[in-house]
């Protein structure tokens, strides 16, 4: 297998106007992904009720993969859902109206499960927050964790990731991008680019 | 958050500050408030139903006319989005005791609202109601003009079962003087790219409508059984006796054999399309302008339409109501 060099601009990601360096190839997200896969599986002893929920929008795509994952190894199909947590935000009032995405609990709901959650950015821990919140409406699982594919820190409430594939220190200035072929159309790829402060 | 990868531009324009009118809103509009209507219907079939979406809000329904489902249905909506929600009612206000509306209004919105939905027997009131007041306004019926929650929640519904509206061919037949259903409607559908007949006995058709179905690319009719084999829906309107003077048509006998949605209609229309559905936004005159059989028909949406109801308010509490006020087009 060969690894793609890094390159060290990407105009094509997203037409953004500062340049921008790709920190994560399609062949390390797919690494990445396999990896907390395996992780997940083995810190749960095996597929056994768990429940993979991606956070819209990127989190879903991701949240599939690693179920897809998980299922060639175990051998099962491991359901796999969305959670939108739009509702539930801390923020909403200080940005204009989004539409909330689809949320779509897999069959067996989430009552006694380990409910896996999958978002692409961990970044201020608000997304995650709602997220938590979102759940118990839906039911008591047994246990929550968190899988992500970059942790970029700067977190503003006390919570942590359990899974991430790359950790990616950053200035708050700075944008990180996801894009995700099933998502974006454009082959995987995590970018960094240097960006006005907010 | 600036940083996640996560579009912050919303797909869609802003839903303005207030809604008075079907016209406030172009497609996309529309389009948002229905998509995010079908995710609160989603929540509406889970254990708990309330979201801390609008926590710390409070919603006024001001009501100067009577009006069971519309009220409760935005009473629920707004308690699902865990508002505040008080009611005050024309009748046991000081509206009774001689207060002007501008003073009742001034007085609600000086304790610091964030929403009035009012509903009043005057064409216009909301439209002025949102002169007044810094708060948001939606417009829950004001007089013979405009119902635009009901036309959202009646085109929610049919697309639920009939699936993209553009093209597809409805029916709105009853009294199009006096109702404020049609003209949200009319608007609404057009806005979706269906295809609009109106039908009514020449004396429940307002002056000049000729012209607006020009303008506007509707159709009108006086014969509901020429029009009916080729419709998709046949929406009802209620024959309002409380509006009538009289004179309009000479017995309801007579209505009922000319625009009612009897039995044989009822065949005639399942037999030329078994998909078509049957809507009416209530509250029905059974035997009047609809028959039993066809209230009761499986391809009858009325009791789809009140659930709808609320999952369509609690999207527009949402859109007006959630986010900040900047960036938005008067």
């Amino acid at each position: 297998m060969t690894t793609p060099v890094a390159t060290p601009t990407a105009p094509g990601a997203a037409g953004s106007a500062a340049p921008s360096r790709t920190v994560l190839s399609a062949s390390d997200v797919s690494r990445a992904l396999r990896r907390v896969a395996h992780e997940i599986l083995e810190h749960n002893k095996g597929g056994a009720d768990l429940v993979v929920l991606g956070i819209p929008s990127r989190g879903v795509a991701l949240a599939r993969r690693l179920a897809a994952v998980m299922e060639s190894v175990e051998g099962r199909p491991v359901p796999v859902g969305a959670l939108d947590v739009t509702m539930h935000r801390d923020d909403l009032r200080r940005q204009p109206t989004r539409s909330p995405m689809h949320t779509d609990i897999p069959e067996p709901g989430i009552d006694d499960k380990v409910v896996v959650l999958v978002d692409d950015v961990l970044y201020s821990g608000r997304t995650v927050r709602a997220a938590l919140d979102a759940l118990s409406d839906l039911g008591r699982p047994r246990a929550v964790r968190l899988a992500v594919l970059v942790d970029r820190g700067h977190r503003e409430l006390p919570i942590r990731a359990d899974h991430v594939g790359k950790n990616l220190p950053t200035a708050s200035t700075e944008r990180v991008s996801v894009r995700l072929l099933e998502h974006d159309g454009v082959e995987d790829q995590v970018t960094i680019a240097a960006g006005e402060s907010r | 958050m600036s940083t996640s990868a996560r579009p912050l531009a919303p797909p869609h324009r802003r839903v303005r500050r207030h809604l008075l009118s079907s016209a406030d809103l172009d497609r996309s509009q529309v389009r948002a408030i229905l998509d995010t209507a079908a995710e609160m219907h989603g929540v509406q079939q889970r254990e708990v139903k309330k979201l801390p979406t609008l926590r710390g809000r409070t919603v006024v329904n001001l009501f100067f006319e009577d009006s069971t489902r519309t009220r409760s249905s935005f009473e629920i909506a707004g308690k699902w989005l865990s508002a505040d929600v008080i009611n005050i009612s024309g009748k046991g206000s000081s509206t009774s005791k001689g207060e002007s509306l501008r003073d009742t209004v001034m007085t609600v919105a000086a304790m610091g609202v964030d929403a009035l939905v009012v509903r009043h027997h005057a064409s216009g009131a909301a439209h002025q109601v949102s002169q007044w007041v810094d708060a948001h306004v939606v417009n829950a019926g004001d007089g013979t003009h405009e119902h635009p929650t009901q036309a959202l929640l009646d085109a929610y519904t049919m697309e639920r079962r009939l699936g993209d509206l553009e093209g597809r061919h409805v029916v709105i037949v009853g009294d199009l003087t006096h109702s404020r259903v049609v003209r949200s409607n009319l608007i609404t559908l057009r806005t979706l790219g269906a295809r609009v007949t109106l039908v009514a006995p020449p004396t429940l058709m307002p002056s000049g409508i000729g012209a607006w179905s020009q303008a506007d690319g509707f159709d009108l009719s006086h014969d509901l059984d020429a029009v009916l084999p080729t419709a998709d829906a046949v929406m009802m309107l209620r024959v309002q006796r409380e509006r009538m003077s009289g004179g309009f048509f000479p017995t309801p006998r007579e209505y009922t054999v000319g625009y009612g949605l009897t039995r044989p209609r009822l065949d005639a229309l399942m037999a030329a399309n078994a998909d078509a559905v049957i809507c009416h936004p209530g509250p029905m005159n059974r035997g009047l302008e609809i028959s039993p059989d066809a209230a009761d028909a499986a391809s009858s949406l009325v009791l789809d339409q009140v659930s709808a109801g609320v999952a369509v308010r609690m999207s527009v509490l949402y859109h007006l109501l959630a986010g900040n006020d900047e960036g938005e087009d008067s």
